[in-house]
């Protein structure tokens, strides 16, 4: 074999191994730096200086820092990590380099505002937030639907809402519901039907993932808290007619003569406690619920659907 | 043994940015090159001699074909320390001094530290490099970079020396120098195998040469050979205006200059031409035989059509 | 054999210390490191943060540069100049010359870096007037930017051994700068689909990690710097390096030099 061929065998092989092993180590590393990424990147947190330090390229380091939001929000959301501190500041570069990025508002009115662990708990920055991205784009009708809901969900200022989806049914091609949803504020705000008129807009006119998912789970939390609450009511009418709890729904049922007890979403009927309160069958699968769980219940780790 | 023996070596390129097409660089080459003797290797400027030269050394991979290099496949590397290699117009490390350049290429070539000093010295001064100590290279002249260049070659004492165009940027008096160090190296003992597409030094140096046009062999041979008297002619010069009767006779062409004759007798004929001359008590300057030039067999030579492929000398 | 690369590592050396394009690099790295100091004293109680921060960083650029610049010179340009025939024409294999070019260049970054971690140490010495017990912390950072340097040079050797000076340079700065985001690049990968994700996630992986070896702004904020990342950077560059030079040995293998 000349020494060609040997040189040339010997460095193939040891091309394939060091790549090989450079693959695996970086792997190593990065799971020992997972956040490490976003440490780095906030160590500056003013988005002024790092618009200065993009030399331009904004509109690349807005996709950067955006990439970033939506790992760093994944990773945390995994993890039921009860801070989401670095949200604001993240979502606020991004739109700072880039204040047409809309999804990034989106993602804001999503997970900004509502307290932990479903957010970083700042609805007032979360409103900021909003306004700015009006202020760039004051032609898109999503963003007064962003801010309403921003108003709605988590401030319960319900006038203040109507008003902003008012505003936002002005702007060019809105969507139909936002003149709907302006007139429900006033008189119907708490309504469980706006809720859910809300969040079907939500989970329609949005594409990004974590935002639909958001939503769904919501109308699947309304979907129980309605039903709790109409049995609930059932309950008590019967305890007031007999002078006793009922056994069981079905007792319940059939002196409401309903043609049939209504299921929880995933299908699992709902429980009467001795107390005489009614339950939800698995509350760990519905994250956003108020009604139907019991005083000592504490939640676990989130479990996510796809289907309402 | 011969110094060299090339089996055949040949080089395609691929040319041409979308469609490739094959441009001949070489067609396949048989050569042989004897030990001791300085061998031309004689061609117009892109020939393919500069190629040769690169795939013996090689700096480039032949398409086809092998050689043997002092009885060694020419691509070991055990060859490599027994040869010297002085390419077309070399460029060396502009920030060493010729000292340091030539210390550097002694390591490399394997020669030992307590020789290395004094053959450096040694080879500067055989190449006429003096009272550079501490200049470095990129305040050579040409001529200074070539001598370099040749310094190099032969500092670590090899057998073989291959030359590219070692005449390249030299004046006259450098050339010389050259040609005699060249004559120098093979009464060494060593080969010398150089490409130049200057005749008259071919002519004045070269045991054998060999003429190589476009790529292909066209003719090998010793130089006395092929310069070797193909008319059959000999020219005759006496003092004189005089043409005696008996030279006429011979058929001979006479011209007269100034207070000297030449003629052209043919060589059957030149025994005959003496005696005419010393028959009139005319005295006779020089006889000598009419040898075609060495340029007349390169001109014919390029262009003749037919190749002359595949002789071996 | 390994004489001849030791031979071949030090005239490398050599050459690139009496390039004086090497000089002034260096003169104005140390100048930057003064500006740094000046920076410093404008805004108070981070003078230190911004030299080590500033200094750090212009010690890694300007290396970088450094290393494009003398790599891509010392070998590119010697295939192109024909330096290269007279080497070649001696019992030198070429993957040797490869290697020795290697060592040359990195021990050319590795002295110039230590002229200039002077120069940091001793703008650190001047705004914080003693050193504390995380300062050793920028013994590491600097460890690491060696690290960086000896991938830049492999690559760029790599680069040389095919392609022209110009575009070896060009290849180079982008194979850094898309190294630099190697993480975000991932991200990338992880949102999108199909045969881009696949294309990104293996782009992710081959590229140079710099990203990983750029702790700088942890050290500037004097966070400690874990022994386990130390050492498994120390085999990453270590494999990364190996790669680029087995590449470039087997690329130069072949190339014919016209």
């Amino acid at each position: 074999m000349t020494s060609r061929r040997r040189t040339t065998i010997f460095a193939a092989v040891g091309l394939a191994l060091s790549m090989l092993a450079s693959i695996l180590l970086l792997h190593h590393i990065d799971e020992i730096r997972p956040r490490a990424t976003i440490s780095d990147a906030l160590f500056i947190t003013s988005p002024k200086i790092i618009k200065r330090a993009s030399l331009g390229f904004d509109g690349l380091m807005a996709c950067i820092y955006w990439t970033r939001t939506v790992q760093y929000f994944g990773h945390h959301h995994l993890l039921r990590n009860r801070s989401y501190n670095e949200l604001g500041p993240l979502l606020e570069i991004t739109t700072a380099l880039d204040p047409h990025m809309i999804p990034a508002y989106q993602f804001g009115a999503s997970f900004l505002a509502p307290r932990p662990p479903n957010g970083a708990g700042e609805p007032v920055r979360a409103i900021e937030l909003m306004k700015y991205g009006i202020k760039h784009n004051p032609d898109n009708w999503h963003l007064y639907y962003d801010l309403g809901f921003v108003y709605y969900t988590e401030l319960k200022d319900y006038k203040k809402a109507g008003e902003v989806f008012e505003q936002g049914s002005n702007a060019p091609n809105a969507h139909p519901f936002l003149k709907i949803l302006a007139a429900q504020m006033a008189e119907h705000g708490a309504d469980y039907a706006t809720a859910k008129m809300l969040w079907t807009a939500t989970y329609e006119s949005n594409h990004e993932a974590n935002i639909r998912q958001n939503a769904l789970e919501h109308l699947r939390a309304i979907r129980v808290d309605e039903d709790v609450t109409m049995l609930q009511a059932a309950v008590t009418r019967f305890s007031q007619n007999t002078g006793r709890l009922p056994t069981s729904l079905f007792e319940v049922a059939a002196a409401e003569h309903l043609r049939d007890i209504p299921l929880d979403p995933d299908g699992n009927p709902y429980e009467l406690s001795l107390g005489g309160q009614v339950l939800v069958a698995q509350p760990d699968d519905f994250p956003f619920i108020t009604k139907g769980v019991p005083p000592d219940y504490k939640p676990g780790p989130p479990k996510f659907h796809t289907h309402p | 043994m011969p110094a060299i023996e090339i089996l055949g070596l040949e080089k395609t390129y691929m040319v041409g940015f979308w469609r490739k097409r094959p441009k001949r660089a070489l067609l396949p080459l048989h050569l042989t090159v004897q030990d001791g003797e300085i061998f031309g290797f004689l061609g117009p400027n892109g020939a393919g001699k500069t190629t040769t030269l690169k795939m013996l050394m090689g700096l480039v991979f032949p398409t086809a074909g092998t050689a043997r290099i002092l009885g060694h496949e020419w691509t070991e590397p055990e060859v490599k320390a027994q040869i010297g290699f002085l390419p077309e117009q070399p460029y060396f490390y502009d920030y060493l001094t010729a000292h340091e350049l030539l210390n550097y290429y002694g390591q490399l070539s394997g020669v030992p530290g307590k020789d290395r000093k004094r053959r450096i010295d040694e080879v500067l001064a055989r190449v006429g490099l003096t009272d550079i100590k501490g200049v470095q290279l990129r305040k050579f002249s040409k001529g200074m970079l070539q001598r370099a260049g040749i310094a190099q070659a032969i500092l670590h004492n090899p057998k073989l020396v291959f030359f590219d165009e070692p005449m390249s940027g030299l004046d006259p008096l450098g050339r010389r120098e050259v040609r005699d160090l060249m004559e120098q190296l093979k009464h060494e003992g060593k080969t010398v195998f150089f490409s130049t597409h200057i005749l008259s030094d071919a002519e004045a140096l070269c045991d054998r040469v060999a003429i190589i046009h476009q790529g292909e062999l066209r003719g090998v041979g010793a130089v006395a050979d092929l310069t070797s008297s193909v008319q059959g002619k000999v020219e005759v010069i006496w003092q004189g205006t005089e043409v005696p009767a008996a030279m006429k006779a011979l058929g001979a062409d006479c011209h007269i200059t100034g207070d000297t004759v030449r003629a052209v007798v043919p060589e059957t004929q030149q025994d005959a031409a003496i005696d005419a001359l010393r028959r009139e008590r005319i005295r006779l300057i020089a006889i000598t035989p009419l040898r075609t030039s060495l340029e007349a067999y390169f001109v014919e030579k390029l262009q003749s059509s037919q190749t002359t492929a595949g002789t071996s000398a | 054999m390994s004489a001849r690369i030791i031979h071949i590592a030090s005239n490398t050396f050599r050459e690139a210390v009496r390039d004086r394009v090497l000089y002034n690099l260096i003169a104005f790295a140390l100048l930057l490191s003064g500006a740094a100091v000046l920076v410093g004293q404008i805004s108070i109680d981070i003078e230190r943060l911004v030299v080590v921060d500033l200094g750090l960083s212009a010690v890694s650029l300007f290396g970088i540069v450094i290393a494009i610049f003398i790599g891509i010179g010392l070998v590119s340009k010697e295939i192109e100049k024909r330096t290269l025939y007279t080497v070649l024409s001696r019992p030198v294999r070429r993957w040797e010359f490869i290697v020795g070019k290697f060592f040359g260049l990195a021990g050319t970054l590795v002295v110039n870096t230590f002229f200039m971690a002077i120069g940091v140490f001793g703008a650190l010495l001047y705004v914080a007037h003693k050193f504390s017990a995380s300062d050793a912390f920028i013994l590491v950072a600097l460890y690491f930017i060696i690290l960086e340097f000896l991938i830049v040079c492999s690559v760029a050797l790599l680069f040389s051994s095919f392609s022209s000076p110009l575009l070896s340079a060009v290849f180079t700065f982008s194979l850094f700068v898309i190294g630099s985001f190697a993480e975000d690049l991932r991200g990338f990968a992880f949102m999108a689909h199909g045969f881009t994700r696949w294309l990104a996630t293996g782009a992710a992986y081959l590229v140079p990690n710099f990203s990983a070896l750029n702790v700088i702004s942890a050290v500037a904020h004097e966070q400690h710097v874990s022994a386990q990342l130390i050492l498994q950077n120390s085999f990453y560059a270590l494999f990364y390096t190996a790669m680029a030079l087995f590449g470039a040995v087997l690329i130069f293998e072949r190339r014919n030099l016209k």
